[in-house]
């Protein structure tokens, strides 16, 4: 377990050379030493969980909390300090896998995915920046080194955001991303202090007595810090940022923007998930609400948006809605009594990292051949690119929750959660998730089947309509199809791993169990969202769809603009903050306050001007001063006498 | 040094004697501090360590007394940082260098002066020997309006120090104290209520406008953008903390029962200050303007974390004192040296920057993220223990202040990003920017030794608030009722 360290260590130490020394080496210097780096700290994260999972569970039935690591950092007066460790128990260890897994796959696809690009090094020093901040964050062993780490992942995700720093889009929307999640820290950072003060410790074990003491403030505090949670995994109405992060790098979509980062909020319920369940579980109930919402926002917005990496982005934000869907609908810690959940968002955290990471990293590949995010310059690549078609076929069958493949298992389980929690829940969800298999397999027709635009342009080439040879779409280099491979051989098969056995809501084995009701309906909703997919988009646009499209238009155009809430945003920050609240107060500092200091200094030259003539040096008007100063002096006296 | 400098005739010699000056007193505050630290862990629990005292005044029980605690030692380890890198910004200052390094070396005689002194009046006296070379400076050496915010920017100071001095003078009167020690004022403790009611507000006040407490800040995004870089740094650096080093040590520590009746009164003002200087900021167009009322806001964050009167709250606040003079100094460094090169300082006239001048932009880039308070900076560290220490006073008023202070962290990453996004990113427009150099070796040394002092007191905090920690409790113990 000691070797934990390590596993921080390493990506850290990279980011330091990269940055420091990066510009003096080469591309290839600099992405083997990232990637190499990364290689180690993958196997020692790999090692950590054999051994941690291997050694058994102790006495109790428990995989035991292991602190290998914890200084204090920051003493902060009283019981309270920051502390600074490395925390191992089960969740940890399986997102230190997730994590290191991803984060591999993704420096080994950049090779060839950046390769040539301007700031090569800079990207891999970012790279391993944000591969170190999340191994942080997860490894947490309290909510203020959580929170550290959190905010240092957010610095990452802006930096590679707007790495490509001379686009207006990416400026805008990295700043747009850490000013969004920023505002959600804040409640963030209220939620901790809050617990901070009356639990005085930051730890997530505290014995119970003091919870108890703390009851009434804690449904507050978890809700608060719910808030953070919902800034990073964009859930309603905090999406915005992450359609527009979209505008990074893909490699840096799939990992940070799919993967890793976005289900930080996740994981930070889950962490506090046995106070959320004993303590607040009216809470819980909200997080459910607010993520089946966003479950189906996300979803309805996906089906209709035209840049792949949209539809991407927004089928990642109603996955994440899902396992918060499934947090939220816990309403004990014991798995067989409505505590399902946690383990089934946990493994749905594991199984969609794997397959969102490899439709992103597909995207990329397709971007990368057809250079345009765009719908309407792809259709028909699947002879071109046979696979990228196939492992993101594999993916899309995996998010559409069709069996084998790992998403059904986990999807499956978060539906049975649902449904012990309420019908109407269960089948809401259920819904969503047709529309989850619709929009996948949309997208899947329209970059692989209809007509290829390649072959338009080659035909009108011919015939000497266009003079330019059009450019032939062509598979990726080795280096992007082999993650791609790996991502999708982990897809098929990770659905049977004894999930259960490793992780559940009170620690004990819990053995999965597909409730066939459930398990058959969910497979039909599946089958009719790609079968309707099908139809509607196979062959091109279908007159189906074109009819459809014509009849509701108002309603399409309305979701292809996210229903107005970048522009509701852009109102409140625009509009309001800058002109009528900062504009306002500038203008009040210069004229009101500067100009009433302005005023008296005004003021005293006035006065000086009118006491100046005074001392003029004339002797006459002296004496006439001093004559009648005399006078009145005397004139007083006698009165006074 | 000050004769050393008068002496020397070439710019080669002033420099000379410039970085030999600095460096030693580096050197010698970085001794004191390594010494201070181990005398504290060899057991030594007085108040204030290496005192002194001579006599110079008698009639008015005036000595030359000096002392330090552990908060002084911080505050001088700082000034002879942001001195030294100073002195390395302002390597090309042009006309009559040696007497702009005169009035310079003077500003600094000044706040060591008073950072060391434990007596009322010396305190107050080498308040006034920091003033004066600020008027010259700005006066003389800046740009802009310099005459108007030369004169503007003294004469506020000047009217606190008014204020100021009726403070001291009330306080010596008030005791009826045979000396002006401030440890022996504080132990006698016997300074009739209704007095303290009447002279904690003019103290407060009076180091307030140096500390940039609204309403009284107006003096600061002036001055700021009229001075020349290295008296921008020093003066954001060092000079704005002595408002809050004189809050609670004089002001706080000897008037302790009006300081815990009228500190509401302050809490508002300074809370007004974080969020009013934050947003001030956002709209703001020129690039000293925005770092001066971000100035405000952290200034105002100082003088609310004292207020609070906690322990926590109080470290913090010396902390941000530090974080603060060492970020402000960065990024007046930074700015001074951008506006060098492209003469303007107006966000809307510059583009592209990164591909330019590298160095200066990542600096920037650095620069920012320490400010909004990145982990791994100072500002961070000295955020949290400021809102961990105010959180803790446990009612609803002080609760409601902290949380709109903390709003000011969004704020901040508004600014800060609008303008990195505006000036640093995109692609360079202005074909005049496309030929200017990067930095020069002594401006990436100023750069760096800022950058790590920054991030070494966000790193490793622990020693610093160790140093600290006996002074702030000594004076804590004082205030609490």
């Amino acid at each position: 377990m000691e070797l934990a360290i390590y596993i921080l260590a390493l990506p850290l130490l990279s980011f330091l050379i990269l940055g420091l020394v990066g510009k003096n080496l080469s591309h290839k210097v600099a992405g083997i030493l990232g990637t190499l780096s990364l290689m180690v700290c993958t196997v020692i994260a790999y090692s950590v969980a054999v051994t941690y999972f291997g050694a058994g569970r102790s006495e109790d039935g428990l995989f035991p909390t292991l602190m290998p690591y914890n200084y204090t950092w920051l003493p902060l007066g009283g019981n309270l300090s920051i502390d600074m460790g490395v925390l191992i128990d089960p969740i940890s260890v399986m997102m230190l896998v997730v994590i290191t897994t991803v984060s591999l796959m993704v420096h080994i696809y950049s090779l060839g995915y950046m390769k040539g690009e301007k700031g090569f090094q800079r990207y891999y020093a970012f790279l391993s920046l944000f591969t170190f901040s999340m191994l942080g964050l997860v490894v947490a062993t309290n909510i203020f080194q959580m929170y550290v780490f959190w905010e240092l992942v957010g610095v990452s995700s802006y930096l590679l955001i707007g790495f490509y720093y001379t686009k207006p889009a990416a400026i805008a929307a990295s700043k747009k991303a850490f000013i969004v999640t920023r505002f959600a820290d804040l409640f963030f950072l209220i939620g901790i202090l809050i617990y901070g003060y009356y639990t005085q410790d930051f730890s997530f074990t505290i014995n119970e007595s003091i919870l108890l003491s703390a009851s009434a403030v804690l449904p507050l505090a978890l809700g608060l810090m719910f808030v953070g949670g919902a800034g990073k995994s964009a859930m309603f109405p905090l999406h915005i940022w992450l359609p527009d992060a979209m505008e990074g790098p893909t490699p840096v979509s799939a990992l940070i923007h799919a993967a890793t980062m976005v289900v930080a909020g996740v994981y930070l319920v889950a962490r506090m998930f046995p106070l959320f369940v004993g303590y607040a579980p009216e809470t819980l109930s909200m997080i459910a609400y607010v993520g089946a919402f966003t479950a189906l926002y996300a979803a309805v917005v996906a089906c209709v948006q035209t840049d792949i990496k949209r539809v991407l982005a927004f089928s990642t934000i109603s996955q994440i809605a899902f396992m918060m869907v499934a947090l939220g609908v816990c309403t004990s810690t014991d798995p067989h009594k409505g505590g399902l959940g946690y383990m089934a968002s946990m493994f749905h955290l594991f199984t969609h990292a794997m397959f969102k990471g490899l439709l992103f990293l597909g995207a990329g590949a397709i971007i990368h051949a057809v250079h345009s995010n765009e719908k309407e310059h792809m259709g028909g690549l699947r002879k071109y690119m046979p696979i990228t078609h196939i492992t993101f076929l594999v993916a899309c069958l995996a998010i559409a929750g069709i069996p084998p493949f790992s998403g059904f298992f986990s999807k499956d389980e978060i539906l049975t959660a649902c449904y012990d929690y309420s019908v109407i829940m269960g089948m809401f969800m259920s819904i969503v998730a047709a529309l989850t298999a619709f929009y996948m397999f949309r997208l899947y027709y329209l970059i692989f089947w209809g007509k290829s635009l390649y072959e338009e342009q080659l035909n009108s080439y011919n015939s000497g309509i266009i003079k330019e040879k059009p450019h032939k779409p062509h598979e990726a280099p080795i280096c992007m199809t082999a993650p791609l491979v790996i991502l999708a051989t982990i897809t098929c098969f990770a659905g049977f791993i004894p999930f259960g056995e490793f992780i559940s809501s009170n620690g004990h084995a819990y053995e999965i169990h597909l409730r066939t009701e459930v398990a058959i309906s969910s497979i039909l909703f599946a089958i009719a969202g790609i079968v309707i997919a099908t139809i509607m988009y196979k062959s091109g646009e279908s007159k189906l769809t074109k009819a459809i499209n014509q009849s509701c238009k108002g309603f399409i155009k309305a979701a292809y603009r996210r229903f107005y809430m970048d522009e509701l945003w852009m109102f409140i920050t625009k509009k309001i903050i800058f002109n009528c609240i900062s504009r306002p107060i500038a203008w009040f500092d210069k004229k009101v306050i500067d100009g009433s200091m302005d005023m008296l200094a005004t003021i005293t030259q006035r006065l000086a001007d009118f006491v100046r003539p005074m001392q003029s040096g004339n002797i006459q008007s002296y004496s006439v001063w001093f004559l009648s100063g005399t006078l009145a002096l005397v004139l007083i006296l006698l009165y006074l006498m | 040094m000050l004769v050393a400098l008068w002496m020397s005739r070439g710019i080669k010699q002033i420099r000379t004697v410039m970085v030999a000056g600095s460096t030693l007193l580096l050197a010698l505050s970085v001794y004191l501090t390594i010494d201070f630290i181990a005398m504290r862990n060899a057991g030594i629990t007085d108040a204030q360590l290496y005192t002194d005292s001579w006599s110079w005044y008698t009639p008015l029980n005036i000595c030359y007394s000096i002392g330090v605690d552990g908060i002084s030692v911080a505050m001088l380890l700082l000034s002879s940082i942001i001195v030294f890198t100073g002195t390395f910004a302002s390597w090309n200052m042009k006309p009559l260098t040696k007497e702009y390094f005169l009035w310079y070396t003077l500003l600094s005689l000044g706040v060591y002066g008073f950072f060391i002194s434990t007596d009322l009046f010396t305190m107050f006296m080498f308040y006034e020997t920091a003033l004066i070379p600020m008027y010259l400076l700005i006066g003389v050496w800046g740009s802009g309006r310099k005459e108007y915010s030369a004169m503007k920017l003294t004469l506020m100071l000047m009217g606190g120090s008014a204020f100021l001095l009726m403070g001291i003078l009330g306080i010596y009167f008030g005791s009826g104290a045979t000396t002006m020690n401030i440890h022996e004022i504080a132990q006698m403790a016997n300074i009739p209520v209704n007095i303290q009611y009447i002279f904690f507000p003019l103290t407060f006040i009076g180091f307030g406008v140096l500390g940039a407490l609204f309403p009284f800040h107006t003096w600061s995004p002036d001055g700021h953008a009229s001075a020349p870089t290295a008296v921008s740094m020093l003066h954001a650096g060092v000079l704005m903390k002595l408002g809050g080093y004189g809050c609670f040590r004089i002001a706080m520590y000897l008037l302790p029962q009006a300081a815990n009746e009228l500190a509401w009164i302050f809490i508002i003002l300074t809370t007004i200050s974080v969020v009013y200087g934050a947003l001030s900021a956002i709209s703001q167009t020129d690039l000293k303007y925005i770092n001066a009322y971000s100035s405000v806001s952290h200034c105002g964050l100082v003088l609310f974390a004292l207020l609070m009167m906690t322990r926590t709250a109080c470290t913090g606040a010396i902390l941000q004192m530090l974080s603060h003079g060492l970020m402000t100094a960065l990024f007046f460094a930074l700015i001074g040296m951008i506006y060098g090169r492209t003469h303007t300082r107006d966000i809307h006239k510059m583009q592209g920057l990164m591909k330019i001048m590298p160095f200066l932009a990542v600096g920037y880039v650095i620069a920012g993220l320490a400010n909004l308070g990145l982990p791994g900076f100072s500002g961070f560290i000295a955020e949290m223990t400021i809102f961990v220490g105010a959180f803790s006073v446990n009612d609803t008023f002080h609760r409601v202040v902290t949380i709109i202070a903390c709003t000011s962290i969004v704020i901040t990453a508004v600014y800060i990003l609008r303008v990195v996004g505006k000036i640093l990113y995109g692609k360079p427009e202005n074909k005049e920017h496309l030929e200017l150099t990067d930095a020069s070796w002594h401006e990436k040394f100023t750069v760096i030794c800022l950058i790590i002092s920054v991030a070494g007191l966000g790193i490793l905090p622990m020693w610093v608030s160790n140093l600290i920690n006996s002074g702030v409790a000594n004076i804590i113990s004082n205030i609490q009722p």
